[in-house]
């Protein structure tokens, strides 16, 4: 025994530096990382049920597309890791690229929970919408976007989209015929509705954010805590800084605060800070 | 949800235009377009990159879900006027290409349900789960009416007329007269759009005054929903076994014909 803790101590190089050892071992460790991740990169059906969902329902909060994850694998005996939803996604969109579709995540500016949406990359335009809607009821969603953006609380009255169908330069549409377009357009989840004001719904800002900061440049708000799109906001009183800040991400930042202070020009922050929400237990949509 | 990219064959079409008889006769054969042979799609792929033939199949991919999301079926000389267009002669190298993303990436099997007009549906390739799914579909409320209605043409031996139906719905207390809460117009979803989706046909009967009709299963529904599982649901509800409906168990349990999965396993999804 004695002889062989002497040899196995000459073998184990305590005189030959430590460092060749340690990198074989990170080696070993990152291939059989890379293996798994690999692994991960071939689409099963556990993928595949996990993307026809997605299909037909379109954007789903976190939670739920952690159930799903979960049943999915379940369904199809796939390894499930419950920290690897991410991954999962990546393959789905590896393979969804050349068709110009992926599964993005969002922020919702109602609830600062996260969603995912399947969405349409190709267009640079509205026109991902043009297989629904025509041409006037596109110019008329266009108009909204319009009345949205450039508002300072990220929505549009009734009053306003009606008002603004005045110039239209397509076929002009009738009360009636708008009143029928603003329900479709929230049915098909392009947009939300609260006590006679539209905003756009969180699908809408994950999809179509390209195009927005493209379209809008210099008038669109950016939320000074997350750098995401900013719609529905709080917005610093100074004259001097103006920084806005979505009304979750302030729930947030300012969660146990005293004293709320601007996190730019340290003025004393003026609005009411909203409680930060929580996710349902039982996600159902 | 998309609208299909333009292609950037700007050239090959210009080329097109200079023969300006072969641009005439083009538009006039899309009712006709012939199989180019294999040699014929061999020598196309040859004259275009890799690239080229992905691009034009993830188009045609695009152009499918799209069509698929109104559950409309896709005519094969729309496809090619609209989107193959100057790739005709690799058409199907195309289509096997889609038909293979179809399958990989979704999920979803290409059926021809009408080999004389040439039309497909996409067709859910995943085996329907005992489990429910934790994320509710929206469409749910109206497939289980559906599947409440093929049930009973399915028990009936495939063909009802239409009172049966209506008065099954009345009894789900689904007034076909009235209004409906969550589908509206009742008669209309039954009579048009399942109609149209391929899932019902609902056909007149000859010599009938006032005017009847009789419904059968549509092509889409002998594809996608499993007899075997309507049956087996039936034996449930009714505390039999599903063998004593011993003609219907023998329909569900045959041997699949050519538009269904061909999947020897008889629970077809």
């Amino acid at each position: 025994m004695a002889s062989r803790s002497s040899s196995s101590t000459a073998a184990g190089g305590s005189d030959s530096p430590q460092k060749p050892t340690k990198t074989k071992r990170t080696r070993r460790k990152r291939r059989k990382a890379r293996a798994v991740g690999d692994m991960s990169r071939q689409m099963g059906e556990s993928h595949r049920r996990f993307l026809q969902t997605m299909m037909v329902s379109g954007v789903i909060d976190e939670q739920a597309a952690k159930a799903l994850y979960q049943y999915c694998c379940e369904t199809h005996h796939t390894q499930y890791a419950p920290d690897k939803l991410e991954d999962f996604i990546d393959t789905i969109n590896s393979r969804l690229q050349p068709m110009f579709m992926q599964i993005r995540k969002g922020m919702s500016e109602n609830n600062g929970l996260q969603y995912y949406a399947l969405v349409n990359m190709a267009e640079t335009d509205i026109t991902r919408m043009s297989s629904d809607y025509a041409d006037n009821e596109l110019e008329l969603f266009r108009k909204t976007l319009d009345l949205i953006v450039c508002s300072e609380n990220g929505k549009a009255s009734s009053t306003d989209i009606l008002n603004s169908t005045d110039s239209m330069t397509t076929r002009k549409m009738k009360k009636s015929e708008t009143e029928h377009l603003l329900s479709r357009l929230v049915h098909d989840k392009w947009l939300s509705e609260k006590r006679g004001e539209y905003t756009l719904s969180t699908r809408c800002i994950i999809e179509m954010e390209p195009y927005i900061r493209t379209m809008y440049q210099d008038h669109i708000k950016v939320c000074h805590i997350c750098r995401n799109i900013a719609f529905q906001c709080q917005i610093c009183e100074n004259p001097t800084c103006g920084i806005k800040i979505h009304n979750p991400c302030v729930a947030r930042y300012f969660k146990g605060k005293s004293e709320p202070r601007c996190p730019s020009c340290d003025d004393f922050w003026p609005h009411e800070i909203p409680e930060v929400k929580r996710p349902h237990s039982q996600s159902r949509r | 949800m998309t609208q299909r990219k333009r292609p950037s064959s700007t050239q090959s079409s210009s080329q097109r235009r200079h023969t300006g008889n072969l641009v005439a006769q083009d538009e006039d054969d899309d009712a006709t377009f012939t199989q180019p042979s294999t040699s014929q799609v061999q020598r196309g792929l040859e004259k275009l990159t890799p690239a080229q033939v992905d691009q034009k199949t993830a188009e045609v991919v695009q152009y499918f879900l799209v069509k698929d999301q109104k559950k409309m079926p896709v005519r094969r000389a729309d496809l090619v006027k609209h989107v193959v267009k100057d790739y005709r002669n690799i058409y199907p190298e195309i289509l096997k290409r889609a038909a293979r993303t179809f399958d990989q990436v979704f999920g979803l099997k290409l059926v021809e349900i009408d080999p004389k007009n040439k039309m497909y549906i996409l067709v859910n390739n995943l085996e329907t789960p005992d489990k429910a799914s934790p994320v509710r579909s929206p469409s749910n409320p109206k497939m289980g009416l559906l599947l409440a209605i093929l049930s009973v043409i399915f028990m009936k031996g495939g063909v009802v007329r239409e009172n049966l139906i209506w008065n099954t719905l009345r009894k789900l207390r689904v007034d076909p007269g009235e209004k409906h809460e969550e589908f509206g117009d009742v008669r209309k979803m039954v009579t048009d759009e399942f109609v149209r989706q391929r899932y019902l046909e609902y056909v007149r009967i000859p010599h009938t005054e006032p005017i009847e009709h009789e419904f059968r299963w549509g092509q889409r529904a002998d594809a996608e929903v499993s007899k075997a599982k309507i049956l087996e649901f039936m034996g449930e509800l009714h505390e039999q076994d599903p063998k004593t409906w011993t003609q219907q168990y023998r329909q569900a349990h045959s041997l699949p014909n050519s538009s269904q999965a061909s999947t020897s396993s008889s629970s077809q999804r």
